[in-house]
């Protein structure tokens, strides 16, 4: 029953697999580890098939015999009860075996063991911190060093749906699997990815290059990998992280020395232009449009779209005193976080944020739902001033 | 001459000569407790196991439920039916209530209905305690169901509850931790019960290489218990007191580790898979040979084998930890004692086999769990030693293919034994035959519907679907839908197995005779069926 379902479900695929084949991303009715492309990958994918057939060998030879016994041995064919019960010879032979079997599948596990742990040497750097629901990049040593960005679920709600309110978009092949801001590397290079995390523990991983490890607060801890081909590869938290856990991917493009280069080039433009001068003032219109874009990426999935957030577990911003209060307070909060005891999560530390987006988004919060603040507007020079506080 | 003087209500077992003054003992049958007071203040051993039958019963169609509801949002791909949030109280709270409340209960219910009868002693050791080992388990059931409605809901944060996500949760939590420690307390004082029981009050001349299987698995996994229930009580008192007394045991910015929750979570939780699966190692082992006629082989090398899977499951815990980003020298360590672990249980499963093997089979609804079981609790065990090698379970640690992997051992493992346990003992137990058609619908229901329902999740896992998703992309919805048929079969399988099968056994059906099974052994079969209310009061002579 079981193989003729694995046949069953493996008929698509092999239709599938005439198609130019899919990399980085499961595909439809997939029966196997994805396609690797990295060595450790591609070793490990190996490994998982040699046990694979040594299992399914030990599986078919045991209940071969279990089921020619239940067929042969049983009282209605007349079989009458043979009376042995034991055998020392036969019970060291059925663990000295085994011992010998699971020792030559030990051995091969090892090596790559060794060279999974091997961090040394790494050609670039980059640190992942895992937040709820989210992840941050920055890019400590190697070619783009000092590039940092965070890295938000890109899949609209409205593929999405909700409890009683159905998808209006039709789902893409990415679903959940896309991101706004992907992390760039190169080609052939050893990466070595040191991670961990603002709040709760949380898992980064891309199945197609074998490398998981987990994002622990307050520690750090690395892995590494050596993409082998051009290509988009996709992976998702996978510690349980709370209410976003599933929608928290990870997208790892890897490109060719020379568009690296280009692409290190347009981010370092970008991050200039991010912290355009903190001195210019804006207007209150300018502010609050900005702040919108702001508050969807990083704010909408505590606070939710309404701003009211949730009841015992993430604080409303609609009539909240911070923000209908004197802004210097609410600065404070976003620059370094609260927990105030009444919420379940606390409120993390936003510096990573540019000044104009914090100025933007306090901005939006003190003039949008019900909200009337006194002090209205907030520009990225105040700020400025109070992160050298 | 009896033993046990202190009984305050002496036996209707009238067929073995006591030396009891019978005018004696009429005087006291009025005593014997009816109506609610036979239940809130029972002490005997028979009614204490029914008790822990039905509780867990009550607790595995619950925890079903929260499973369905689960399979239900997950049919496809989107948000249908719950949001994240409570989602995750499902997912956690499923787990919870099925390890806890459905398969150690149920394992101590048997433990207590056929170990006394099985050692030929007339009642558990310590039989008030075993009554209070009881009655802590409602209030614990009754903390988790009712954290569902408290602010925040219930604890959210996985069965495993790690630190620091469940710092994070609401008064749920506190609930959940205070359940536990409830349910711990339970465990650790059951387990005092079965260790005194079984060393103390066997009948003379069984000695501990003479007793059965059951009694010596559920020997071992009682000490397993002991060692291990308060070490979680540890950790989940330290994550108590880190959510409400400032300590920082498990948060970095006090000085404390969050992996150090999970060394000290697994080095419960690894023995604790094998208190789930070793009873139902001993469950297997009594049915075997009743159907096959023939004693089970290698009796000695099968208790080695049980003692041998106990002590190991000491020394692996980390193997769920590999992503946490262990020494290399740890991970090898890790992986090379799990994968020894597959040598004992293999023994197991050859013992097995060789038991059936020139045996004079039948195949009775018993006998059909027992070897359902062992077909697919087996295939649980090859996915365990795949997950054993580190490289490998880094690609699979946190998927479906883990899932799965669980499922086989638990489910199709020590539930089916379960099954086969209750189609074997039940006429014992009610005094009736369960209707064998019946019996064998269950039977093939079961083990068809299980398949479908966690077969495709190796393949979802392989293909690097994370667990406790609410969501996930749209590759996998059809594997995802048939898993939820799948469920849904399941789930109305026991549902048969409730209304169909077990009320009416209790209810009537054919009368057992006090040894239905032509090829079983053991004094429990020696006793009348259904069991009187005591039995063996003076204990008998085993040769």
């Amino acid at each position: 029953m079981l193989f003729g379902m694995a046949v069953l479900a493996s008929f698509p695929a092999q239709v599938l697999a005439s198609a130019p084949e899919v990399t980085g991303r499961p595909v439809q009715h997939q029966l196997n580890l994805q396609t690797p492309v990295t060595d450790i990958g591609a070793e490990i994918y190996t490994l998982h098939t040699w046990m694979m057939v040594v299992c399914v060998a030990i599986f078919l030879a045991v209940f071969g015999v279990m089921f020619y016994s239940v067929f042969a041995h049983r009282r209605s064919r007349g079989h009458k009860p043979a009376t042995f019960h034991e055998s020392t010879t036969v019970e060291i032979a059925w663990t000295i075996v085994p011992f010998l079997i699971v020792i030559v599948m030990a051995l091969p596990a090892t090596k790559t063991v060794i060279a999974m742990k091997d961090t040394s040497n790494a050609d670039l750097t980059i640190k992942a911190t895992g937040m709820q629901w989210k992840w941050g990049y920055d890019y400590l040593k190697g070619e783009g060093e000092g590039i940092s960005f965070l890295s938000n679920l890109s899949t609209p709600r409205s593929q999405v749906g909700e409890p009683g309110v159905a998808p209006t978009e039709k789902r893409s092949d990415t679903y959940l699997l896309e991101v706004d801001h992907e992390v760039v590397v190169p080609v052939n290079k050893k990466v070595r990815i040191v991670l961990t995390a603002n709040d709760v523990i949380h898992s980064w991983t891309i199945p197609a290059f074998a490398v998981k490890q987990d994002a622990i607060p307050g520690f750090v801890r690395d892995t590494w990998f050596r993409a082998k081909e051009v290509g988009v590869y996709r992976g998702s938290c996978v510690e349980l992280c709370g209410k976003d856990h599933a929608f928290m991917p990870i997208v790892v493009r890897v490109v060719s020395a020379a568009d690296y280069t280009a692409w290190v080039g347009k981010e370092k433009a970008r991050m200039a232009a991010l912290a355009d001068d903190p001195n210019k003032t804006w207007t209150i219109d300018e502010l609050k449009t900005k702040g919108e874009k702001v508050y969807a990426a990083n704010c909408v999935a505590c606070h939710q779209a309404n701003g009211q957030g949730m009841p015992n577990t993430f604080a409303s911003l609609v009539e909240s005193p911070v923000v209908l209060g004197a802004k210097a307070e609410q600065i404070n909060v976003l620059l370094n976080g609260k927990h105030s005891g009444k919420y379940q999560t606390a409120m993390p530390a936003w510096k990573q944020l540019s000044d104009t987006d914090i100025a933007s988004v306090i901005t939006f919060t003190r003039n949008n739902w019900s909200n009337k603040a006194a002090e209205n507007i907030v520009q990225p020079a105040e700020i400025l001033a109070a992160r050298s506080k | 001459m009896n033993t046990r003087t202190l009984d305050p209500v002496p036996g209707h077992d009238h067929g073995h000569a006591d030396g009891h003054d019978h005018a004696h003992d009429h005087a006291h049958d009025h005593h014997q407790p009816h109506g609610l007071q036979r239940w809130l203040f029972a002490t005997n051993h028979k009614d204490i196991g029914t008790l822990y039958l039905w509780f867990s019963f009550v607790m595995l169609l619950s925890g079903g439920v929260l499973a369905l509801m689960i399979r239900s949002e997950l049919f496809q791909p989107g948000l249908q039916f719950f949001r994240p949030e409570f989602f995750n109280q499902l997912t956690t709270m499923h787990g919870l209530v099925m390890v806890f409340g459905a398969i150690m209960p149920a394992f101590v219910g048997f433990a207590n209905w056929m170990i006394p009868l099985q050692v030929g002693a007339s009642d558990m050791a310590f039989a008030r305690m075993n009554n209070f080992s009881f009655w802590l388990l409602p209030p614990a059931a009754l903390l988790l169901a009712t954290s569902f409605w408290v602010p925040g809901g219930a604890t959210a944060a996985g069965w495993t509850l790690y630190a620091p996500l469940s710092t994070q949760m609401g008064p749920g939590m506190d609930m959940a931790i205070f359940a536990m420690h409830l349910m711990g307390a339970s465990s650790i004082m059951g387990s005092i019960n079965i260790i005194v029981t079984i060393l103390n009050m066997r009948a003379p001349g069984m000695t501990l290489m003479k007793m059965p299987m059951f009694c010596w698995t559920w020997l071992i996994t009682a000490y397993l218990l002991i060692a291990v229930m308060p070490v979680l009580a540890g950790a989940i008192t330290m994550t108590l007191t880190d959510r409400h007394f400032g300590t920082s045991f498990f948060n970095a910015a006090g000085g404390g580790d969050p992996v150090m929750y999970q060394h000290i979570f697994w080095f419960f939780g690894h023995p604790e898979v094998y208190i789930m699966i070793l009873p139902a190692f001993g469950i297997v082992s009594q049915i075997l040979p009743a159907f096959a006629r023939k004693p089970l082989f290698g009796y000695a090398s099968m208790v080695y084998a049980t003692a041998s899977i106990a002590i190991l499951s000491f020394i692996v815990w980390a193997h769920h930890m590999f992503t946490t980003g262990m020494p290399v020298t740890s991970q090898l360590f890790f992986m090379y004692a799990t994968m020894l672990i597959a040598v004992p249980t293999g023994v197991k499963v050859f013992n097995w086999v060789a038991t059936m093997w020139k045996g004079s089979m039948t195949f009775e609804t018993p006998m059909l769990f027992a070897v359902g079981f062992i077909f697919v609790f087996t295939m649980g065990g090859f996915t365990g030693l795949i997950l054993a090698v580190t490289p490998v379970d880094i690609q699979l640690q946190d998927t479906y293919y883990v899932v799965a992997h669980f499922h086989y051992v638990l489910v199709a493992g020590s539930l089916f034994a379960l099954f086969a346990g209750f189609y074997y003992w039940s006429p014992k137990w009610t005094g009736h035959m369960y209707p064998e058609g019946r019996g064998k619908f269950h039977f093939w229901a079961s083990l068809i519907t299980f398949n479908i329902t966690f077969f495709p999740m190796h393949f979802l896992g392989l293909a690097g679907m994370p667990r406790r998703y609410a969501d996930y992309n749209a590759q996998f919805t059809d594997f995802n839908a048939i898993a939820t048929i799948g469920a849904f079969g399941f789930g109305l399988s026991q549902v048969f197995f409730l209304l169909f099968v077990v009320i009416p056994t209790i209810r009537g059906g054919a009368r057992a005779p006090a040894k239905p099974w032509d090829g079983a052994e053991g004094l429990e079969w020696t006793v009348p069926s259904p069991a009187p209310f005591h039995t063996f009061e003076t204990p008998p002579l085993v040769k």
